[in-house]
């Protein structure tokens, strides 16, 4: 299925109202006074000249909100407002409400703090000496670790000891943000009796519902949280916000509404970006290829507070045996506290690092064994229907026709090692989650849910808590539900995302909503459907199971010209029923893993990709151009051919970024050198290879109509295909992202020394 | 704080006459979305790096986030609500090239301006044009397709 999206063209037209399109009568804008330090202790606060002004309303500072919060139960380091100390360059400090934002703004720098400055910690060195300067000094654990991972799996010292062949190497990967070009925004009014409606550029409705409740001290229904469009988020929305929450207290405190509209440096500083990651890995193999074991070791320096950085430990440990058929896995990963913005959930959370070490490790070990790297990888993939070393749960699995087709597509046999000094292509393969098999917050509740309504003139409303962000989820609804009632796609109505009207969804992340939306939104539809068919069979005098909905009517099967037409039979279903409605919900299954402690990791079902890069490194200046990049991915089945193809194209993107330009940089004051869309630079068309996608289909046999993810795997092999194609290209091993001319020209004349 | 002073602009919208009352330091973004009320013209950086707030004046693609709203007196402006419907938007929707669609209307006016001015710009001449605008959700791919798209449409039509 393909054609035109769901909400496409009132985008297109500049109709659709993103949160900052909205304004209220009387309406307050705020501002945050942020701190100049990245790490001090608060030592007073003086907001008299603020409250003074002419304008201002309300002035918030963190002994008016001092209750902590987190996504994750297990990390509630936050506060909305800095509390006895500031942690990094950028943390918000004080809020203000005024009648308009320049006076905000104002309000806010007349605000003064004196501080005591506190010795920062920048590097995982200074994070793990003895006696370290302590981030959160009143935590159990008096160190700057907020989560150690260690596993073993199988058993690694065998594994390399009676390896023929070891290829070992140390990786560096950036930190890097998601520059959504919608700021953060967020809008809260007040309904004059104790109500408060959050209007929010969020992907986690039900998460900030919670979040706020708690902070505010709240009771949940007294709070609305709604999401109208968002100008995207790939992750960095994914957290309760500082500004999310000041917003609803400032509502509060002046009974009006109150706006805050971060400024695009304020945008990094709320971050929740990619954590950097210094990583060392070590595969061992036998002499024909067969990789047994793999060894892993990272830590990451992920910023002043949790937010889900302790899932990101497990991610950086638990995909790795993915796709492969790996015996034995020892993995060893720290999450630190440093004095930065917070790091948090980017597009392939947690994957993406130790993806990048481990599929240049894999061509290192072609390289040592002397054989092409995709039979390598050919030679090593798991089947479907089998279990990781890990226990991962692996079902449906196209990873092996996605190399073949990639790699055919690019030309990759004739190319590899064969094209001319300065031109080379690179392979990589990975996998990833349909959502986490295990709720945040650890209950038995689904993780979906989706409510139907029809009206008499047989149009379908979905209810559903699930966060459109562009990746076109609404579509998907709509689609699920008027493909079973056999009516268009344009007779049906998407509710989303408002905690009033929507069930619970746990939100727009790790790659879960058309799998888990998707199967919850087919339970309605077919729920509504039997309530119909009955109806209609009884009424054309044959069996409920013999109806079919098809083309707007309903009939039984071989008598379409008797059938009556959709509204007919919604009527007569009515009749019989009452008003008509219906609901579904997914929870994911009980995964069946050997390792009961584990409960990150195991998904539903993952998605596989394989990419082929083709570069060309200029050998003078070190500067490298992606030309092509040919992405096969199994999605399971796709559901609608131009959004699939949008989420693999963005998703290449993005990794095109992250392999040539992006780098979250600090001074060494701790200061954000690059807070700014020019000096953090990500590709515009002019650095965008063209992308060729591939969609290979394994039709899953739990996910909707066989459906898998698309919005986050694509991007994993896209940093080490481009890094493998340089090794084609010149002859290097690039060990640290972003591949820029200077690491380049670094390399080639190591290289050359060495020859 | 100093005030800033006010003055009245008269200028055209869209194709309608409009006499606004602006501060000297309110840019155009500003007086089109919170005075006029027409949003669909986007604030993404407020810094001029993004294009997502790019606007017509006189025929011209200009960042309305860093033009004053005070200097255009007599101008015209064309914002992405002026310009329904077109093929630029059919080709758009044909092709899903809008994801999350805050950058969208910036690539219109940008795609409006170019095809008006050069109806036969080549794929070299429209990347250099799509250049000045970030999108981050579609790796420009299906833009590019819609552009080229909507450049065949809007030739037939005028054939």
């Amino acid at each position: 299925m393909s054609g035109p999206k769901l909400d496409g063209l009132e985008k297109i037209r500049g109709a659709a109202q993103f949160t900052d399109d909205l304004t209220r009568p009387h309406m307050l804008h705020g501002s945050f006074l942020r701190s100049p330090h990245p790490h001090a202790r608060i030592l007073s606060i003086d907001t008299r000249a603020a409250r003074a002004m002419e304008g201002v309303s309300a002035v918030l500072t963190g002994e008016d909100l001092p209750t902590r919060y987190g996504v994750l139960p297990v990390a509630q380091d936050e506060t909305a407002l800095a509390v006895e100390k500031v942690r990094f360059v950028g943390e918000e400090v004080a809020a203000v409400a005024a009648v308009d934002r320049p006076t905000a703004l104002a309000a806010a720098q007349a605000i003064t703090v004196v501080y005591e400055v506190l010795p920062p910690v920048f590097t995982a060195g200074a994070a793990s000496e003895k006696g370290a300067p302590l981030l959160h000094a009143d935590r159990r654990k008096k160190t700057n670790i907020l989560r150690r991972v260690q596993r073993s799996y199988g058993d690694v010292e065998a594994g390399i000891s009676s390896a023929h062949v070891l290829s070992s190497g140390r990786y560096h990967y950036p930190g890097s943000t998601h520059v959504p070009l919608e700021p953060h925004v967020a809008l809260a009014e007040p309904d004059g009796h104790g109500r408060v409606t959050l209007t929010s550029a969020t992907q986690i409705p039900h998460h900030l519902h919670k979040a706020l409740a708690r902070v505010l001290q709240m009771r949940l229904q007294d709070l609305r949280v709604v999401k109208p469009h968002v100008g995207a988020g790939y992750g960095g929305k994914s957290d309760p916000f500082s500004h999310e929450i000041c917003a609803v207290a400032l509502a509060r405190a002046t009974g009006r509404p109150v706006k805050f509209l971060l400024n695009r440096e304020e945008v990094f500083y709320a971050h929740r970006g990619r954590h950097p990651a210094d990583m060392e890995i070590t595969l061992a193999a036998t002499r024909d290829g067969e990789i047994t074991t793999c060894d892993f070791k990272a830590v990451s320096c992920g910023g002043a507070y949790a937010s889900y950085g302790v899932v990101t430990a497990y991610y950086f440990g638990v995909f790795l045996p993915l796709p492969y058929r790996l015996q034995n896995l020892r993995f060893d990963t720290r999450r630190l506290y440093t004095n930065h913005p917070p790091c948090g959930p980017k597009r392939g959370h947690g994957a993406i690092q130790p993806r990048f070490a481990l599929e240049v490790q894999v061509d290192r070990l072609a390289n040592a064994l002397g054989m092409r790297p995709d039979h390598l990888r050919l030679k090593n993939l798991a089947p479907p229907d089998s279990e990781t070393c890990n226990g991962l749960t692996i079902t449906s699995n196209a990873v092996e026709g996605c190399i073949k087709q990639a790699t055919s597509a690019a030309g990759y046999g004739e190319k590899h090692g064969r094209l001319p000094p300065g031109r080379g292509v690179g392979l990589a393969t990975s996998a990833y989650m349909c959502g986490a098999g295990h709720p945040i917050h650890n209950n038995k509740l689904p993780h979906s849910a989706v409510q139907l309504l029809v009206d008499r003139s047989g149009r379908v409303s979905v209810f559903s808590g699930t966060a459109d962000i562009g990746q076109g989820s609404n579509h998907m609804l709509a689609a699920m539900v008027t493909g079973e009632l056999g009516i268009p796609l344009w007779d049906c109505t998407v509710l989303e995302a408002d905690t009033d009207l929507t069930p619970v969804d746990l939100g727009a992340y790790s790659s879960r909503v058309t799998f888990m939306a998707g199967n919850a939104a087919l339970e309605a539809a077919r729920s509504l459907k039997a309530d119909i068919a009955q109806s209609v069979a009884e009424s054309l005098g044959g069996e409920a199971a013999d109806v079919i909905f098809e083309d707007q009517r309903v009939f039984l099967a071989g008598r379409k010209a008797e059938g009556v037409s959709f509204v007919e039979a919604v009527a007569l279903a009515e009749s019989t029923h009452g008003t008509l409605a219906a609901t579904g919900s997914y929870t994911p299954p009980t995964q069946g893993s050997r390792f009961r402690r584990e409960s990150v990791g195991p998904s539903p079902a993952y998605s596989f990709t394989a990419q082929v890069a083709e570069v060309e490194v200029d050998l003078e200046t070190g500067s490298v151009r992606v030309t092509d990049i040919w992405c096969a991915h199994d999605c399971g089945k796709a559901l609608h051919r131009g959004i699939v193809e949008g989420q693999i194209e963005g998703s290449v993107y993005m990794g095109v970024g992250e392999a040539l330009l992006e780098s979250h940089l600090f001074h060494a004051s701790g200061l954000h050198r690059n807070p700014s869309i020019l000096e953090y630079k990500i590709p515009t068309v002019h650095e965008t290879p063209r992308i060729h996608s591939i969609l290979v289909e394994s039709r899953d046999p739990a996910g909707p109509h066989g459906a898998k993810e698309v919005g986050e795997g694509p991007q994993l092999p896209t940093v080490p295909a481009i890094a493998n194609a340089i090794f084609d290209a010149c002859g290097i091993w690039l060990e640290e992202a972003p591949f820029s001319p200077d690491r380049v020209l670094r390399a080639l004349e190591q290289k050359e020394r060495e020859a | 704080m100093r005030q800033p002073g006010l003055s009245v602009v008269t200028l055209e919208v869209n194709g309608e006459p409009r006499k606004l009352l602006v501060a000297s330091n309110q840019t155009l973004l500003d007086a089109l979305r919170a005075t006029l009320g027409l949003t669909g013209t986007k604030t993404g950086c407020d810094m001029g790096d993004c294009g997502a707030c790019t606007v017509l004046v006189d025929g011209v693609p200009l960042l309305s986030c860093i033009t004053l709203a005070a200097g255009m007196e007599g101008c015209s402006v064309e914002t992405v609500e002026g310009t329904a419907p077109s093929p630029i938007h059919l080709a758009f929707d044909d092709q899903v090239a809008a994801q999350c669609g805050y950058c969208t209307p910036g690539f219109v006016m940008a795609l409006t301006a170019l095809f008006r001015d050069h109806p036969r710009a080549s794929e070299e001449e429209i990347r250099h044009c799509l250049g000045a605008n970030i999108c981050r959700c579609t790796g420009y791919t299906k833009i590019l397709a819609a552009a080229l798209q909507a450049q065949a449409l809007l030739l037939e039509e005028t054939r």
